[in-house]
């Protein structure tokens, strides 16, 4: 019977080193889009769809994405993997084990993750205001601050619910790595001599 | 005071973690904002981060551990010796190329300090180092780091203060200054800890502190790090309508801190888990060490936590099943460290053993008994008299008014707690008042933020403490008595260098003349008392207490035959002198003559 209350308990945490984890990804890619190391790729594809469409009239504008420098993004697993165990949690099969083994190794992830997330990021809510309350978006607002779901019709300002006050990452500083260090290898192999 | 330079710098060369501040000497005022630098430093192999302490570790890693393309810091290549959170990372799982403690060892009067013998009993093909080595290497890191931050202001030529333990030994003093001298730091003077933390909270309360501390009052600071304790007494007093603060005691040198607590906690919680029938291995105590660190902290604060759980993760990629989950209740950490390392204790309860029995053990001479509060009722009452210079009455023990708090472990308020209500509850039987605490401290930081506003003080602003030498200084003499058999020789003790000789003062030759014998070292014994308060110098002791004089590390002279014929027996006399530096210097003069040689402190056989 003294399962019971760690049941929710794991769960809980499980989601919330999860919901932690995109977060922080997609910060990382937010970030990584400010910064001056991603390089747009802008140049090819407009070559190629000037070469295949030579006679089109006008050439459309290509859509600008970015491509990710995978070396942070290594480097935050690394990260992840060392104080919290990440790669090697979620690697587990839960199958057969107890929610109360799972909660236990789920403190592990927790607090190695919040230490994490602590030491290198900043986090604010996008939105003060309270959820679950009415607020108004004035004409002009930020959609990438904030998105408008359910009944979009109509011009702003659009009053609604908010459902969730969403992350904003105002400081990211991951650690300088040396020129000689290889990020892909997240967790050395260790020996015991 | 000095020329070109920008900034007052403060160096906290701690036990465990070294901490680097400083002011802006050009900014007028007198509460100026001390800053902390972020020291650059390798986090792990191929890691570089900036943080505000370095881990005083160095790690000698092998040279396949590490790749040295992995060892990149902004400035340059590392040097082999690792130093920093990388050594403690690195030194985790390999201790045996750990050096830790070196400040520890730095004071330790029964080992050569200046040879490599770090780490400890480690295999032959480890490269050693020395205490000294090891502290300089601490200090060539701050200074990169200072120097990669501020290329124009480089560190050599600023104003620094050194922070030295207030129990540290002339020896151990003039040694802190040789690993700065090594790496090319001059420009530096040294102040006790304690003192720093005191000054620190001067420029914190600002204008405010002369409203929270009154003519008449004896503050005593309790300073536990990681490693040490380090106790003094700072007496309040007025000259020409101003307050002055003055230090007038220093307690002994006390190898107990936040480390052995967590350590007892370990092994507590491991007694709890071998009744269970788990047996642990090594890598999971020292895991068992860290999660209780954290563990304590939220059972020490003010919150209702009653247990936290502690898990051990499996060393292997597989987690689940070889876990290890056990948790630490409120009541085992109250039991383990407020009633083990803070015993509600009489002030006539004294630890068991004296701190540093055997002086030539190998090992550092660790606490034996672990009660804070009696190593405490112990400097009171052995510093009985500290305060009788300035306010007359003799007491039985001495009895503080108001009490700072510095190091980290103090921290936790039920520590902090108990440690006032003991105090408070010697003061109350002894009819006095309870002392106050003495808020708005920086536990932390507050060693070396006070170091670099120290540097600011000397240039004259605000208020300095006055301390002098916390102890009197003697050369032993063998009496020329006819030898009786099974006896040995009987000893005098000459006082060379009274209480309280302040920095910049010397005092003249002893009337007592030591034949030296040119070409050849001469070893004396040499002693210190903090509490023989009144003897002055050249006075001569035949007998005394034992508690009352402490041997320190033989001192030696020797005189260069330059101009001189060796086997020549030259008459001198004895002369201190304490320097601008801070450190305490003896000096050898021959009647003749106006030459003088220095007689050095640290001279173990190598």
């Amino acid at each position: 019977m003294e399962f019971n209350p760690v049941m929710p308990t794991s769960i809980d945490a499980l989601h919330l080193i999860l919901g932690a984890l995109s977060l922080i990804l997609l910060a990382v890619a937010l970030v990584r889009g400010g910064s001056k190391r991603s390089e747009p790729v802008e140049a090819q594809p407009v070559q190629t769809a000037s070469a295949e469409a030579a006679d089109a009239p006008e050439p459309k504008p290509a859509p600008v994405l970015k491509s990710n420098d995978p070396e942070s993004a290594l480097q935050l697993l690394g990260l992840l993997q060392q104080e919290a165990r990440f790669i090697d949690f979620l690697n587990e099969d839960l199958k057969g084990f107890s929610d109360a083994e799972i909660g236990a190794v789920s403190r592990v992830v927790h607090e190695g993750s919040k230490k994490l997330l602590d030491q290198y990021f900043s986090l604010a809510p996008v939105r003060t205001e309270e959820e679950e309350s009415r607020v108004t978006l004035a004409a002009g607002f930020n959609p990438a601050e904030n998105r408008i779901t359910g009944n979009v019709v109509g011009e702003p300002p659009f009053t609604g619910v908010l459902v969730h006050r969403g992350w904003k990452v105002t400081k990211a500083d991951l650690p300088k790595l040396a020129e000689g260090h290889d990020p892909r290898i997240i967790a050395p192999a260790e020996v015991e001599l | 005071m000095s020329e070109g330079s920008r900034y007052s710098v403060g160096v906290d060369l701690g036990t465990t973690n070294s901490v680097l501040s400083y002011v802006d000497l050009a900014a007028e005022t007198d509460h100026p904002a001390e800053a902390v630098l972020e020291i650059e430093q390798l986090t792990q192999p191929g890691v570089v981060e900036a943080r505000p302490q370095l881990p005083s570790f160095l790690y000698q890693a092998h040279e396949a551990e590490v790749s040295t393309a992995e060892l990149s810091l902004p400035w340059g290549q590392s040097p082999p010796q690792l130093v920093g959170y990388v050594a403690r990372h690195l030194g985790a799982k390999t201790p045996l190329r750990l050096v830790a403690s070196a400040k520890s060892w730095l004071c330790h009067g029964g080992v050569n300090r200046r040879s490599d013998f770090l780490p400890l009993n480690a295999p032959d093909d480890v490269v050693k180092t020395s205490p000294l080595a090891a502290s300089a290497a601490y200090l060539a890191h701050l200074k990169a780091a200072w120097n990669y931050r501020f290329p124009d202001q480089p560190l050599e030529q600023q104003d620094i203060t050194l922070t030295v333990p207030a129990s540290f030994d002339p020896a151990a003093r003039d040694l802190t200054a040789e690993a700065a001298r090594s790496v090319g730091l001059n420009r530096f003077t040294l102040l006790e800890e304690p003192q720093a933390a005191l000054y620190s909270w001067v420029n914190r309360s600002g204008d405010s502190w002369r409203d929270q501390v009154n003519v008449g009052d004896v503050v005593l600071v309790v300073d536990i790090g990681g490693g040490t304790t380090d106790l003094s007494l700072v007496a309040v007093t007025e000259s020409d309508g101003n307050l002055e603060l003055n230090r007038i005691a220093v307690g002994d040198h006390i190898l107990l801190g936040g480390d052995n607590m967590d350590l007892a906690l370990a092994y507590r919680v491991k007694a709890k888990l071998d009744a269970e029938g788990k047996s642990l291995q090594p890598w999971q105590i020292q895991a068992l060490t860290h999660g209780c660190r954290d563990a304590k902290e939220a059972l020490l604060s003010d919150s209702d936590v009653q247990a936290v759980p502690l898990v051990v993760p499996s060393r292997g990629s597989k987690l689940l099943g070889s876990t290890l989950r056990t948790e630490l209740t409120r009541d085992e950490v109250e039991q383990t460290l407020v009633d083990g390392f803070f015993p509600q204790v009489g002030i006539g309860e004294h630890p068991r053993q004296q701190p540093r029995g055997a002086l030539t053990q190998m090992g550092l001479p660790y606490a034996q008994d672990a009660g804070v509060t009696r190593h405490l009722a112990s400097f009171l009452c052995r510093q009985s008299n500290a305060a009788q210079d300035f306010f007359g009455s003799a007491q039985d023990f001495i009895k503080p008014t108001a009490i700072l708090f510095n190091g980290g472990v103090l921290k936790a308020p039920k520590l902090a707690q108990r440690l006032i209500s003991v105090v408070n509850g010697w003061l109350q039987q002894a009819g006095a008042e309870p002392a106050r605490l003495l808020d708005g401290a920086d536990l932390d930081l507050a060693v070396a933020r006070g170091a670099a506003y120290y540097g600011y003080v000397r240039q004259g602003h605000g208020v300095r403490i006055r301390g002098g030498l916390a102890s009197a200084y003697y050369v032993g003499i063998e009496s020329s008595m006819p030898a009786v058999p099974g006896m040995p020789p009987p000893l005098q003790a000459l006082c060379v260098a009274p209480f309280g000789m302040e920095e910049g003062t010397e005092t003249s030759p002893s009337q007592q003349e030591f034949g030296l014998v040119v070409g050849e070292p001469v070893t004396f014994r040499f002693f210190g008392s903090t509490v023989r308060r009144d003897d002055q110098c050249g006075l001569l002791l035949d007998y005394w207490d034992e508690a009352e004089l402490e041997e320190l590390p033989p001192i030696q002279a020797s005189l260069p035959s330059a101009g001189r014929q060796a086997g020549e027996v030259v008459a001198v006399r004895l002369a201190a002198r304490v320097n601008e530096l801070g450190t305490l210097c003896l000096e050898a003069i021959p009647r003749d003559g106006e030459q003088r040689w220095q007689v050095e402190f640290e001279v173990r056989d190598v």
